[in-house]
């Protein structure tokens, strides 16, 4: 799907994966300077100190929890997860498509996924830690899950219980967060040596000098370098399937109706891919404007992660109907309570119907092509993405369980002001992180974005036919 | 320094002269040296070089030697162990003592189990006719008020801390004071009594001074509306196959609740699908525990119950009663009730409630004997409370007394009147008109703050005593802790008026019974014991009625043992006149009516041709007292305030109920989701209102309101204080109970109402299933139909484990399970089930190990039927929870049990999500109280004490699987079925819940799962529950349309 397979003015032809009149030098100096020599965007400083209010906020909430439990957030008999584990999934999800952006798309050959891959893997790490907080405190007393959680050889000759899908959690949580910071690190390593040619400050020199482990740019390095990427882009593109799998399998191996449904596992990963493409459009459009990289994000990286926005969004809204139709299929009375609480009389169904509107009627708007390239829609579609996946846990998780089996037991659930601290404490800690990422990092990976430029596609005839 | 000095110094001054105080004035070294010192010791010195180095030479030598001083030795304390082991302690094994709890003055008879000192938990006594091994609520959770850090702790006179010797010294005085003028202006208050030693004090005192009067007040056991009945109805509910209940809780209140229910339990314990089962009608206006057992129930006004009960009696043909009917609708109803009744003559029993005038009771006896009921289901016998006073007649004479300047010294044994006294007699204000006013119970409450002396009481685990029990059994009580506080007890306040001030209260209780022994007491009590001799000595005597709790032979349904009857002295003649006396004017027949072990019948139906209740109109307005905390009485009682109440399942608040109908009309809405808000109502009723949260409980009759009181205590403590709604201001001595002429009007407020069920409809799926008696008898599968069927037990991946050894199990029989919850107070009294609060609750997050679920079937405005189903864990053979727990902290043991491993629980909540009866509890605070010293000494130390983080469930009480299994290792003898008894279970009044060995085939439990009504809740999960249930199976009568 190369732009020269179409003659000039061929309206099938894509948008540029990069504007026009770029060179190396002026791509090297446009996404080094931001790091290095230009002044903070004001707006940056306005966005990062709301956001570290929030990350403020969680750190109070968190102390708060440790220091009374879990008592303080709105949980209770029957509803033993709620803001905790929907935040959980919702963040877990949100990272997917940095792994996918990175691995499966550089894997698929998609050029274009260049200039946002570093984006995407460094929102899949801030997202992964986002998420990995929540299984930490949720108990109240995060020193003891680390202590049992964790398979050791002890004295007392106990290991973890590992037909519980938490334990697996523990495990495909962890992998992907290593391996998703292995990525990005190593990605990280040549543009780290272009800081360091570049910076003229000696401490900065020195920092981004030991971040780029001695990487000269010789020939051989470059070989290694491209093996071990390739590696691990193998070893992520399970882990992209596997995460949300498993997180899934927390619901889906229960006994409970509408956690126990077999369409859990890719239903689950679609939801992640969805939730998390729309993250990306959330965050790079207003970051493209505010340190002016319309260049690089143009608008066909907004056109084509909308078109895979609607699609997953599709996924999942099969996803729903599924449900809907299982649940009826079973002709179990459980499932088909479950479905007229979700769905119709229960006091929760009002979630439903606004998880209906957020992914599935409003992103149908991203069919038009004029409407995906009208950027603040597209924004705003994608918001509603985000809103909408949370629900989607909120409904899955809080509205099956305060109607389960047994009547007597039905109870409904309230979120306290400290569940609203820290969800929004996490949204925080996440931009936060972003913001100083962008600021002191590379956030698009300037040597691979050269092999987008046209001087990068001098080789030889040959190769050109095999790429 | 001298005023010359000063002048001579300000004479030598030029110009004018200012000084702030005299010593500037002088100018002394000492003024200068003090103004020097204005700053830290030493902090002039750190400016002079020199003597800073000084100064930090002593702060380093000081340091220095400060460390050094923890290397002395402290001075030797010896502790000596147990050389010799003090006789009958083993530490570690609790030791049971036989004692009773006082509760309306009659005895509940109990078991006190005691750890190396500490009564820890109560047990019923299960030779004790009145308990047969089953507990009520409140001596379920007594336990608790002992170790209440809240109780009143010293005597208090005039708001000082005083001795009990300098009030003993008042109380003589006030006493012998008022000893010439024959005890004019004394009075006495109590509730009813029953102590036969105590009653012996109160004559002596009221002897020597014949003026002294003595009254008696309880809100809830002694106020009466339309007199106090003639006589005392004890029945026999095993022998009656049909019941009729006028407006009659006999299984939820009374002093005899326990026995009730046992004996109607086992009237509703089927066999086999052909066991005869008795057949119960109520006609009552709320829903009550007995209510939801009906057969056939009725919702009427209270007030039209007597007219209800005369139209019953006139058509089952008892003589002498004007002619009435029942109101038209009733009509047919009550045609198939009196058929029914007429085809089970002597077989069959009508009973009052005490709710009801004396009017009503009177039907009841007269519909009993036209039955020929009398002798074979119901005996009738004089009052075994001494002086049975109509409460309410006695207090407002009291009152009335107190308000003319009658009474100059008032002592108030127990209670609080002035919360409880009714509202039209304004207690308070006439308190105050009495010089000497002195009051001794477990807390300082409202009354002691009016009154100048307050005595702490001790509570009866703490004290020497005696009552009887509902059917006349003698039960000592016996301490099992010396007094925590210094409480005392009314017998010896007693005492200390007889002037008999060195005696303690066990010699006081111990010389009543020698003197009754040797038969010097006024009355003529026939000791014997269980086979019938005679004690060889008194102190044989005392040591066997220690032993056993109660002396047998003081039943007043005990047959006189043939013999010795004739051995036994004249019993006091009961005339028909010493029984109205006892109906009179309280006080005048202190001795009348009374007999010792005997029955002394009362006049047949003397009250028939007591006039019907004055005719009433308007909404009826239902006072009853709260079913945990009664009269606020154990307001500060955390297991009972947080103990859902029976039917609403409200915790830590009084409601008024209303119908769905009356709802409908005032347009409260009906539907509650979740715990949330309810509406505020205001009840006017005689110019007086009261604005208080309203409750729809289906079954209430129509343009009813049911209005509870007990809460809204000032002084009751941390617990109780100020929580609920005082509604003792709409109670009036003129109608404790009923009245019509109320109104409510909805306020528009909404009040946080904590309750821990919100849905009370079974939605189609049978968790409890309920058939009739004909249906399950022509088809036995009638219950397996009602539900899902279970998967094959090889649908599991898993390998089956198979039991070798023991296999636990339980069987709960929901046609013998009343509701009332003293499952759920024994299983937080033994396992150390935290109380956390309103709040908590409210977010639904009560602790309970077991609670008991209540549906209502059909409509709600005339719910067909109530029952009630109590979920503990219910021990799945595959658990649901144990497989997704990460860290292994609930697994499953070789005898089948779902365990908990608290320490190493991290506190994820998924074993509760897949839990599909949601019995566990999570500690989402910490909920356990681990500060108060005196709640320590209360806990089961068998059982861990859980803290926050930590999900916990019911365990089949481990600890007694545990002591058991130890004891059988060592004796070597296998476990026996029914040596291991849960809490619940044995607390049940009506054994409904049987727990033992499925591996043996002859164990109660395995016959019980043999019955074809025998489920399990959700088996279609195939999570294989080891409790399941026995079908509720109803007895309608076919003719009732």
């Amino acid at each position: 799907m190369h732009e020269h397979q179409f003659p000039p003015g061929d309206f099938r032809a894509p948008l540029p994966v990069i504007a026009p009149g770029h060179s190396f030098r002026s791509i090297n100096e446009k996404l080094t300077s931001i790091v290095l020599t230009r002044n903070t965007p004001l707006v940056w400083f306005i966005v990062t100190g709301i956001a570290f209010t929030f990350l403020m906020g969680l750190t109070v909430a968190i102390a708060y929890l440790l220091a009374k439990g879990i008592g303080i957030w709105g949980n209770n008999i029957p509803v033993g997860w709620a803001f905790d584990i929907i935040n959980f999934v919702w963040w877990i999800g949100i990272g997917h498509a940095g792994t996918l952006i990175s691995a499966i798309l550089l894997l698929f050959k998609q050029d274009w996924r260049t200039s946002i891959n570093r984006f995407a893997e460094a929102m899949t790490l801030f997202a992964v830690a986002c998420a990995a907080l929540f299984p930490l405190i949720h108990t109240g007393r995060p020193w003891l899950a680390i202590y049992w959680l964790f398979p050791y050889p002890n004295a007392m000759t106990l290991w973890p219980q590992f037909r519980s899908p938490l334990i697996w959690d523990v495990f495909a949580v962890t992998t992907y967060g290593t391996v998703s910071l292995l990525f990005w690190s190593v990605g990280l390593i040549p543009d780290m040596a272009a800081f360091r040619d570049r910076a003229v400050n000696p401490k900065l020199k020195k920092l981004f000098g030991v971040l780029s482990l001695g990487w000269r740019g010789s020939a051989r390095h470059w070989a290694r370098y491209e093996k071990a990427y390739l590696l691990l882009a193998g070893l992520s593109t399970p882990l992209v399937l596997s995460v949300h799998t498993v997180v899934s399998f927390d619901f889906a191996v229960s006994v409970l109706p509408g956690w126990h449904a077999t369409i859990f596992p890719p239903y689950f990963v679609a939801g992640a891919i969805y939730a998390g493409f729309a993250m990306v459009l959330t965050l790079a459009i207003p970051i493209r404007v505010m340190f002016g990289v319309q260049d690089f994000i143009t608008m066909r990286h907004i056109e084509n992660m909308a078109k895979i926005t609607l699609v997953t969004g599709l996924i999942v809204t099969y996803g729903y109907m599924s449900e809907l139709f299982f649940g009826w299929y079973s002709a179990n009375d459980y499932e088909l309570f479950m479905l007229k609480n979700r769905t119709w009389f229960g006091p929760y169904a009002w979630t439903y119907w606004l998880l209906l509107i957020c992914n599935f009627l409003v992103p149908q708007m991203l069919w038009s092509k004029r409407l995906r390239r009208n950027i603040p829609l597209v924004f705003i579609v994608c918001m509603f993405v985000n809103v909408g996946m949370w629900l989607e846990r909120f409904v899955i998780i809080v509205t099956s369980l305060h109607r389960d089996f047994v009547p007597s037991a039905w109870e409904m659930y309230y979120p306290t002001i400290w569940d609203f601290m820290t969800l929004f404490g996490t949204i925080g800690l996440f931009t936060t992180l972003m913001f100083v990422f962008v600021r002191l990092l590379p956030m698009i990976a300037i040597f691979e974005m050269y092999t987008l430029l046209p001087q990068a596609r001098s080789k030889p005839a040959g190769e050109e036919a095999t790429s | 320094m001298t005023l010359a000095d000063i002048r001579t110094r300000l004479a030598s001054l030029e110009g004018r002269a200012y000084w702030r105080s005299l010593e500037e004035l002088s100018d002394t070294p000492e003024f200068r040296e003090y103004l020097h010192r204005e700053f830290p010791a030493q902090a002039s010195e750190f400016n002079d070089p020199a003597g800073r180095r000084e100064f930090l030479k002593l702060m380093g030598a000081s340091l220095a030697l400060a460390g050094v001083s923890a290397c002395t030795r402290q001075p030797e304390e010896k502790i000596i162990p147990y050389v010799r082991q003090p006789e009958e302690i083993i530490p570690g094994r609790p030791l049971f003592y036989a004692t009773a709890m006082p509760l309306g003055g009659y005895a509940f008879p109990l078991l006190a189990e005691n750890h190396m000192g500490r009564p820890t938990k109560l047990e019923g006594n299960p030779e004790h006719p009145a308990s047969l091994g089953g507990t009520d609520l409140f001596s379920q959770t007594s336990v608790l008020t002992l170790y209440d850090p809240d109780r009143s702790r010293t005597v208090v006179g005039d708001g000082e801390v005083r001795t009990w010797g300098t009030f003993v010294n008042v109380l003589q005085a006030a006493t012998m004071s008022r000893r010439p003028i024959k005890g004019q202006g004394l009075r006495l208050l109590t509730g009813p009594v029953t102590s036969p030693s105590l009653i012996d004090q109160i004559e002596k005192l009221l002897s020597g001074m014949p003026e002294a009067k003595w009254h008696q007040w309880d809100a809830v056991f002694g106020a009466r509306q339309g007199g106090a009945p003639a006589a005392l109805p004890i029945c026999r509910f095993d022998k009656a196959d049909v019941v009729v209940a006028l407006d009659a809780d006999f299984l939820g209140t009374g002093p005899g609740m326990v026995r009730y229910n046992k004996d109607f339990a086992s009237r509703r314990r089927i066999t086999t699908p052909e066991t005869e089962l008795n057949r119960l009608y109520v006609v009552e206006p709320v829903t009550t525990i007995t209510g939801a057992k009906a057969d056939h129930r009725l919702a009427m006004k209270a007030r039209d119950v007597h007219g209800f009960a005369a139209a019953l009696a006139s058509a089952i043909g008892v003589a002498g009663l004007p002619a009435s009917t029942a109101a038209a609708q009733v009509a047919p109803w009550l045609t198939a009730v009196a058929a029914d009744l007429n085809k089970h003559r002597g077989r069959s029993l009508v009973v009052a409630g005490d709710t009801q005038p004396a009017a009503v009771h009177a039907l009841a006896r007269a519909m009993n004997e036209a039955l020929g009921n009398v002798g074979a289901t119901v005996t009738y016998h004089a009052p075994i409370a001494a002086s049975p006073a109509d409460g309410t007649a006695s207090i407002s004479e009291l009152v009335a007394d107190m308000q003319a300047g009658r009474v100059d010294v008032l002592v108030i044994f127990g209670g609080n009147p002035v919360f409880t006294a009714p509202a039209d007699l304004n207690f308070a204000e006439a308190l105050k008109k009495v010089t000497v006013r002195v009051h001794l119970d477990l807390y300082h409450d409202e009354t002691a703050e009016l009154c100048q002396w307050h005595v702490p009481e001790a509570h009866f685990l703490e004290s020497w005593g005696d009552a009887r029990a509902f059917d006349g059994t003698v039960s000592l009580i016996q301490p099992l802790i010396s007094p925590l506080y210094d409480g005392r007890t009314a017998l010896e306040l007693l005492a200390v008026m007889n002037g008999m001030v060195e005696s303690s209260a066990m010699d006081l209780v111990k010389d009543y019974w020698t003197r009754a022994f040797a038969g010097q007491t006024s009355t003529v009590w026939s000791l014997r014991s269980a086979d019938g001799a005679p004690y060889a000595s008194p102190e044989a005597f005392w040591r066997h009625a220690l032993h056993d709790g109660f002396v047998p032979s003081t039943s007043a349904i005990a047959p006189p043992a043939a013999g010795h009857a004739a051995a036994a002295p004249a019993r006091t003649p009961s005339s028909p006149t010493a029984a109205a006396a006892a109906t009179a004017a309280p006080g005048a027949g202190a001795t009348a009516g009374r007999a010792g072990g005997a029955p002394a019948t009362p006049p047949a139906a003397a009250g028939l041709a007591a006039p019907a209740p004055a005719a009433q109109t308007g909404m009826e307005i239902i006072f009853r007292p709260d079913p945990n905390i009664l009269d606020g009485r154990f307001a500060n009682n955390g297991w009972l305030q947080e103990l859902p109440k029976p039917l609403s399942k409200v915790t830590w608040d009084n409601v008024a109920y209303i119908s769905p109908k009356t709802a409908e009309f005032f347009s409260i809405p009906i539907a509650r989701v979740g715990n949330g808000a309810n509406d505020v109502i205001e009840i006017r009723y005689q110019g007086r209102t009261a604005r208080m949260p309203v409750w729809v409980l289906p079954g209430t009759a129509d343009d009813v309101v049911v209005v509870h009181f007990g809460y809204g205590r000032r002084r009751a403590g941390r617990v109780g204080t100020g929580i609920g709604v005082d509604t003792f201001g709409l109670r009036t001595s003129k109608a404790p109970w009923f009245d019509g002429g109320a109104e409510i009007v909805r306020t528009g407020e909404s009040y946080l109402i904590a309750s821990t069920q919100n849905h009370f409809a079974m939605e189609g799926r049978h968790p409890v299933r309920a058939v009739d008696a004909a249906e399950y008898r022509k088809d036995p599968k009638v219950v397996a139909a009602l539900g899902h069927e279970a998967p094959p037990k090889t649908m599991t991946l898993y390998p089956v484990f198979e039991y070798t050894g023991h296999k636990w199990g339980m069987s709960i029989d929901l046609n013998s399970c009343t509701g009332c919850g003293v499952c759920v107070a024994a299983c937080v009294a033994e396992n150390n089930i935290a109380v956390v609060g309103k709040d908590q609750v409210s977010r639904s997050r009560e602790m309970h190990w077991l609670r008991v679920d209540t549906y209502f079937e059909g409509d709600p405005a005339a719910p067909a039927a109530t029952h009630h189903q109590p979920v503990p864990c219910q021990q799945c053979e595959t658990a649901p929870c144990e497989v997704v727990c990460p860290v292994a902290a609930t697994v499953h043991n070789d005898e089948g049990l779902n365990d908990m491993v608290y320490n190493r629980c991290v506190g994820t909540r998924y074993c509760s999500n897949n839990c599909p009866y949601k019995v566990r509890r999570f500690n989402f605070l910490l909920y356990s109280d681990f500060h108060t010293p005196e709640l320590m000494a209360q806990r089961n130390p068998d059982v861990t004490i859980r803290s926050r983080g930590v999900m916990e469930k019911c365990t089949y009480c481990v600890q007694r699987i545990n002591e058991a299994r130890i004891d059988a290792k060592t004796t070597g003898d296998p476990i026996k079925d029914g040596v291991i008894k849960t809490a619940c279970e044995q607390a049940c009044p009506a054994d409904a819940i049987v727990f033992g060995n499925l591996n043996d085939p002859e164990s109660r439990v395995v016959k019980l799962k043999q019955q074809e009504r025998n489920y399990g809740l959700l088996e279609d999960l195939n999570t294989r529950p080891r409790t399941t249930y026995l079908a509720v199976v109803k007895n309608p009568n076919p003719e009732v349309k």
